[in-house]
């Protein structure tokens, strides 16, 4: 039994610290405003108070802290990405997860599974090749590999698809990992609160004011504030946020499900994902199969769900695992995701003074929260674009600099 | 202790037909219509499960799938909720989630062990030291899930139906029956769905022994299964509600996707727990529960009873318990005699004790509940000090109901809590939605007949476009029946708030005070309602412990999302029958008669090569020496093939591909490249003419479908007068390409094949032995070549002349690999091998295929505009140099320059022709434009040299494709 739970059972009363302030009254300036109470505007503010010393800062959030795409996403991480850019970004936010749990003093359940991306057309083997080789140049673990080795590996999973579209081979990645999505919010606002940073949840922007192309400061629900400097990093409501000052994005809002069973025991260590059959799963450490598919076909703004997704996730995934024909789903879930024309992120600077942006998540924004943070505060810190995210500025799309990262993204969360 | 008991009156039981299953190794005997758990109950088994966490023990609470202590494990599946899961003959079946047996289990320690486990342990410790972590996850993951999974069971699948109706009326109870009789009358078409297997809902197990709700329930059964106009569906769940009004109904035997114009929702409400000491007790049960029990499987749930309640439906049970042969010995009310009028006087004609302003402080038993330790109560707090015993088997808790609302939030309703009712009350619901009965606060039976007349004439109106004005609360009740705060605090615990996850009150406070204040955050953090019962006994305590942590209303404290699914539903029916179509071409027997390799191309079917696989290189060289030498034949079929009609069918082309096709000459082809409008390459094919206002195109096999939905919406963007046929499927094509190729034809077809007449890239059309077809002179292969299309049911006979008539030139059949062997000796591409999602044409070294200057527009030109300047990678061909004999590059290796990726392979094979291995590779600026070696990197890390070299390798002038050798010679 760990030392900590034993002081804890011992002690007759309950007076563990907050996490996260109570509500109080906005200030009238900040030195930052961070619109998005998510991972990654908490991250942002963990890492302004931590690494800048930027500690009047605070955080927006219309609901509550983690309630958008952070607490809807199916909580992998991996840096098997594409492109050369793509994989320095991913992986610097990988290693920052597996220090994470230490740095909180808060247990994120970083889990390291191995993640397979499972190729059923030699056309797909090829992509694999591709990132392994991308990946391998970087130092990133991650290698394809045959039906030998997944056989061996995920032993329960029929590698003939029942007949259609048999497995051929998959890339592995052997530091892919899942984490507790929800305690990573929570680290990153407790650590960033304990530091300063005031947090406000169910507090809604409805405006950013500017004068001349510099920001002044946000309006929001409860009062005007003035501040030098304002992130968003909202997901799925960037459109809403950007269209406050007429800045233009390529972003349009897809939304993405997905759906756990009923709890099992856990026998699945591994994540699977099969960007054929557009469907992947890993087990929570509840005994939950955590199941996702690519992205709605059309346009939403909107987080409902649909029946069409679970049919045919359902459908797919028993060809690969049949047994789970036995189980039953027990709640599917939406998020809205932010997708740009080449599947990498926006992020950095843009041509209004003071405004910065960190959108364009799509799918793939858990696994960034780290390094997105960490390198958004170093951008607001020193007013100019960090290193790392520097292939990712707003303004690639008019100079035709995209970054391609459309193979490894699509249904590889 | 619980037995059977005389037959009731509505009891679901065939008492005709007895089911003999096994428990935990033990032999039991129930009857056809028994649940699992009320078979077990009236053999007296109390104790049915184990906790998720605490292994504690645990009976049957709702019999209702409201809570999951009696969950089960059978060979066949896991999972197995016994309390509405029929009793089957011949059922193994053991407990779930326990280490040992159900008696004996191992685990329990960890239910002593629980004051060291506070609320959100797991998050707060085992990562110090990082290392240990693993091991620790391993320790947790062990202990954690329910049921086991058999990874060697088979797949189950269960085919779907679609339903529609007009309105469909969700729970057959008093107002759901009544709702549907009223639609109907105004001659809707209706179906009424309920979960249970038999229609009546609460009528026939809380007032069943009710006089009155005798009559209602005869009339409202014969109505509802007799009237034309309803279709009554009883164990049929339905499952959540979708856009548009989409609620699919899961049944026995699968799934209906009911596809309504209206719903009514008459779910009803679920009783929710008081939260004390040890309520989890076997023995301790909802007062729906034991009525459940009595009503349906005629099982007596206990001798002795005490009934702690706070409304009126707590008195009935008691009676209800009385007249089943249990001993009650008191009723506990919170609150006071004076509310329950005529209830009060019932009981004591029965001289029952009641003692009010009192409630139930604590359970006490081992395994089963013993003694009930009750205490006085001011409506908050219980004073302990003056507790009185009394000696029980049975619990029976009557405090409140939450409502099944999950589809009225799913579909967009907002409800509020009614303080009259101390429940939450549908406040707003969305155009379409209707809500009725308990679920809408009408309690009593009158009440919720009338708020099911109501509901249903406001569907009809809704759906006939007739004025409304919705009466919501116009027959709800004026008294509570719901105490707003049935929670007793204890100095040792153990008093749940929610059963699957083991919370106790101070976890939910606990939570709440280290500031997971908002309920989504006290989810997340303590993991109520997260189980398996989603809630559904949990959330409304839950929100009121927050609300009185927080000093804020049940209103300010909201609740968390209602998603889909209602309950579980298996996979095995979401899934549904496989279905994933195939396509074959006309000439798939053929293939397969001779001895092809079939390979999947997208959702054709296609051969590889012919011959057998062991012999792969040896079959593949034969295929590309047969058309360089004398005569292939290759079925190309699977080309997307697209004929567009029309006045301004050369407009739709000129736009959608990057060169001219307004300007081809009538009987003439032209290369098709299509990008899309950031300028990259997404497919490529050709363009014929066929007529002046007449173009024939076609399009790669994979890319074949998303290019007819192209030309399609470019026609109602650009506003065309365009018809297009999509002939892909009722087209055959095939492609006969070698040096013999037009001598073999000449003789079998009415079409002039002089040169004249008949150049390369021409088009023709005429027939070929009698069949009418169409010819393209091609050069993908880089031999004289004629693709052939003609209609699907005369390509075998086509075929097969060919292949006879051929056999003196030496004709061979080739697959798909030879194909690819014989393009890459020309240089060609294969869109998306070569390509890549950001290829451009100049990066492709296509840049005679955009015209920038001589078109005023076509898609992705304003982008190739600019990608022209800063083209940063260009694909080139290169060998492997003469006698190399190491270890082969494969496709996706990368070149490395400098020690940085300076590109990849795209293609490589090995040239028969050339004798060498020859490949293309997409190579970056500065490399590409040197005239140095380039290094691939193979799998061993070694780096292997590239001499770079144009393209084409094989037959550079073309002379081949365009000249007929043989008559040259």
């Amino acid at each position: 039994m760990p030392w900590r739970l034993l002081k804890y059972g011992l002690k007759s009363s309950h007076d563990e610290p907050r996490f996260f302030p109570e509500s109080r009254p906005l200030k009238s300036h900040y030195d930052v405003v961070i619109i998005g109470g998510g991972g990654h505007g908490m991250a942002c503010a963990y890492y302004l108070a931590k690494e800048h010393g930027i500690t009047n800062v605070a955080v927006l959030e219309q609901g509550y802290i983690g309630g958008g795409n952070t607490g809807r996403n199916t909580t992998i991480v991996r840096s098997n990405y594409l492109t050369p850019e793509g994989v320095k970004f991913y992986d610097t936010s990988l290693k920052l997860f597996e220090d994470l749990s230490d740095d909180f003093d808060l247990n994120i359940f970083y889990s390291t599974r191995g993640h397979f991306t499972l190729a059923h057309t030699d056309s797909a083997l090829r992509t694999m090749r591709w990132r392994a080789e991308v990946n391998k140049h970087h130092g990133i673990d991650s290698e394809v590999v045959d039906r030998d080795f997944i056989a061996k590996e995920v032993p329960y999973m029929d590698l003939d698809c029942a007949g259609h579209s048999p497995v051929m081979g998959a890339l592995y990645h052997a530091p892919g990992a899942v984490a507790r999505h929800d305690a990573v919010a929570w680290g990153y606002a407790r650590g960033a609160y304990n530091r300063g940073v005031e947090i406000h949840q169910r507090t809604r922007v409805t405006g950013i004011r500017t004068q001349g192309d510099k920001v002044t400061g946000v309006e929001t629900d409860r009062g005007f504030v003035s501040c030098n400097k304002v992130v968003s990093m909202v997901a799925g409501s960037t459109p809403r946020i950007t269209s406050m000052l007429g800045l233009d994005t390529p972003i349009e809002i897809f939304p993405l499900q997905a759906c756990v069973s009923e709890p099992v025991k856990p026998f699945m260590d591994t994540i699977v994902v099969s960007g054929s059959l557009h469907v992947y799963v890993s087990q929570s450490s509840r005994g939950e199969m955590v199941m996702g598919a690519s992205v709605d076909p059309s346009v939403l703004h909107s987080t409902r769900s649909s029946f069409d997704f679970v049919e045919g996730l359902t459908d797919k995934m028993i060809d690969l695992f049949p047994f789970m024909s036995r189980m039953k789903v027990m709640r599917q879930w939406a998020g809205m995701s932010d997708i740009t024309p080449d599947f990498a992120p926006i992020m950095g600077k843009t041509p209004i003074e003071g405004f910065y942006l960190d959108a364009g998540w799509g799918t793939w924004g858990f696994k960034a929260t780290p390094v997105s943070g960490k390198t958004m505060a170093w951008t607001l810190a020193n007013d100019r674009n960090h290193e790392l995210i520097e292939p990712f500025r707003l303004s690639r799309f008019t100079d035709f600099d995209l970054v391609g990262e459309k193979g490894a993204a699509s249904v590889g969360h | 202790m619980t037995s059977r008991l005389d037959p009731q009156p509505l009891e679901w039981l065939d008492r005709s037909e007895t089911r003999s299953f096994e428990f935990e190794g033990q032999h039991y005997i129930g009857f056809a219509g028994d649940s699992i758990s009320s078979a077990l109950l009236a053999s007296g088994q109390t104790l049915l499960g184990r906790s998720f966490k605490y292994h504690r023990p645990r009976g049957a609470v709702t019999l209702a799938n409201h809570d999951v202590n009696a969950l089960f494990q059978s060979s066949e599946e896991p999972n197995i909720r016994g309390d509405v899961t029929p009793l089957a003959a011949g059922m193994q079946l053991t407990a779930c989630n326990v280490n040992g047996s159900l008696a004996k289990d191992r685990d329990q320690i960890i239910g002593k062990l629980s004051r060291f486990l506070p609320v959100g342990f797991y998050y707060k410790t085992f990562h110090k030291p990082k290392k240990f972590f693993p091991l620790w996850e391993r320790l947790i993951r062990e202990k954690a899930g329910l049921g086991r999974i058999d990874t060697g069971w088979s797949v189950r699948r269960k085919a779907k139906t679609y339903g529609f109706c007009d309105l469909l009326v969700i729970g057959a109870g008093a107002s759901g029956m009544q709702a549907a009789l009223s639609a109907a009358e105004q001659g809707l078409d209706v179906v009424l769905v309920d979960e249970n297997p038999q229609i009546g809902g609460s009528l026939d197990y809380q007032l069943v022994n009710e006089a009155s709700a005798a009559v209602v329930r005869a009339r409202l059964k014969h109505d509802v299964q007799n009237h034309t106009n309803i279709r009554v569906l009883p164990g049929h769940l339905a499952c959540g509600w979708y856009t548009d009004h989409y609620v699919p109904l899961l049944g026995p035997d699968g799934i209906i996707k009911m596809r309504a114009r209206a719903v009514i929702s008459a779910t009803g409400v679920m009783e929710q727990p008081a939260v004390f000491r040890n309520n989890d007790l076997p023995g301790v049960m909802m007062a729906s529960g034991a009525q459940r029990l009595v009503a349906r499987y005629a099982v007596k749930p206990g001798q002795r009873a005490v009934v702690l309640t706070a409304n009126s439906e707590g008195y009935r049970a008691a009676l209800d318990m009385v007249k089943a042969g249990v001993d009650v010995s008191a009723v506990i009310d919170m609150g006071s005699l004076a509310e329950r009028g005529v209830w009060a006087d019932e009981l004591n004609a029965l001289k029952i004790p009641v003692l009010e302003r009192h409630t139930v402080y604590e359970a006490q038993g081992k395994e089963q509940l013993k003694r009930v330790v009750v205490a006085p109560f001011d409506g908050d707090k219980c004073d302990s000090r003056d507790a009185r015993e009394f000696d029980a088997d049975l619990l029976l808790m009557s405090v409140g109901w939450a409502p099944a609302a999950q589809l009225l939030y799913q579909a967009g309703g907002r409800l509020a809590y009614d303080s009259t009712l101390e429940q939450l009350l549908p406040q707003e619901l969305p155009n379409g939605i209707f809500a009725c009965g308990r679920l809408n606060g009408a309690f009593t039976l009158e009440q919720r007949l009338a708020d099911g007349e109501r509901a249903g004439a406001e569907a009809a109106a809704f759906l006939k476009g007739e004025p409304l004005i919705p009466a919501l609360a116009a027959c709800r009740d004026t008294q509570a029946h719901s105490h707003p705060w049935p929670i007793v605090d204890h100095p040792k615990g153990k008093n749940f708030v929610d059963f699957d996850e083991d919370l106790q009150l101070k976890d939910l406070v606990n939570a709440a005070k280290e500031g997971f204040d908002n309920i989504e955050l006290m989810k997340r953090f303590s993991t109520v309602g997260m189980g398996p019962s989603q809630g559904k006994h949990a959330n409304m305590n839950g929100i009121r412990v927050l609300a009185a942590v927080t000093g804020r209303s049940i209103d300010q404290t909201g609740s968390t999302t209602a998603r889909p699914m209602f309950h579980p539903v298996p996979v095995q029916a979401l899934a549904g029958r496989r279905f994933r179509p195939e396509r074959l071409t006309a000439l798939h027997p053929w293939h397969l008669d001779n001895g092809a390799q079939m390979m999947e191309a997208g959702v054709w079917m296609r051969p590889e090569f012919y011959g057998r696989p062991e012999e792969r290189a040896q079959a593949i060289l034969r295929e590309v020496q047969a058309v360089r030498t004398g005569l292939g034949l290759i079925d190309v079929s699977t080309l997307g093939k697209i004929e567009v009609m029309g006045p301004d069918a050369g407009k739709l082309l000129d736009g959608t591909y990057t060169m001219r096709m307004s300007n081809i000459k009538l009987g003439m082809t032209r290369y098709a490249l299509m990008v899309d409008d950031s300028g990259v390459i997404v497919d490529d094919g050709i363009v014929g003419r066929i007529a002046e206002d007449r173009f024939y195109v076609t399009a790669t096999t994979s890319h074949a479908d998303a290019t007819f939905r192209t030309l399609s919406r470019h026609i109602v963007e650009w506003g065309l007068d365009v018809r297009l046929v999509n002939r892909t499927g009722t087209l055959a094509a095939m492609n006969l390409a070698g040096p013999h190729a037009r001598k073999l034809l000449k003789p079998l077809t009415d079409i002039d094949l002089s040169e004249d007449n008949f150049p390369y890239l021409g088009l023709q059309e005429g027939t070929l032995c009698g069949v009418p077809v169409r010819l393209i002179r091609v050069g993908f292969v880089g031999e004289l070549g004629y693709e052939i299309h003609l209609p699907v049911d005369a390509a075998l006979q086509v075929w097969n002349t060919l292949m006879e008539q051929g056999a003196e030139y030496g004709i061979r059949p080739f697959g798909v690999e030879a194909q690819r062997v014989l393009r890459l000796e020309k240089g060609h591409i294969i869109v998306g091998q070569d390509t890549d999602g950001l290829t451009n044409p100049f990066e492709a070294n296509m840049p005679w295929a955009v015209p920038l200057k001589t078109k005023p527009w076509f898609t992705g030109k304003p982008s190739l505009a600019l990608l022209k300047e800063r083209c940063q990678r260009s694909l080139r061909g290169f060998m492997l140099p003469q006698g190399y004999s190491g270890e082969l590059p494969k496709e996706c290796h990368l070149l490395i320059d400098n020690g940085d990726i300076a590109g990849r392979i795209t293609s490589i094979a090995y040239s028969p022709s050339l004798g060498r291995y020859i490949g293309l590779a997409m190579v970056d600026q500065p490399l590409a434009s040197s005239e140095r070696m380039f290094q691939v990197r193979v799998d061993s890390g070694a780096l292997v040299p590239l001499e770079p070299c144009s393209t084409p390798f094989y037959d550079a002038e073309g002379v081949r494709q365009t000249v007929d050798l043989t008559e040259v010679a």
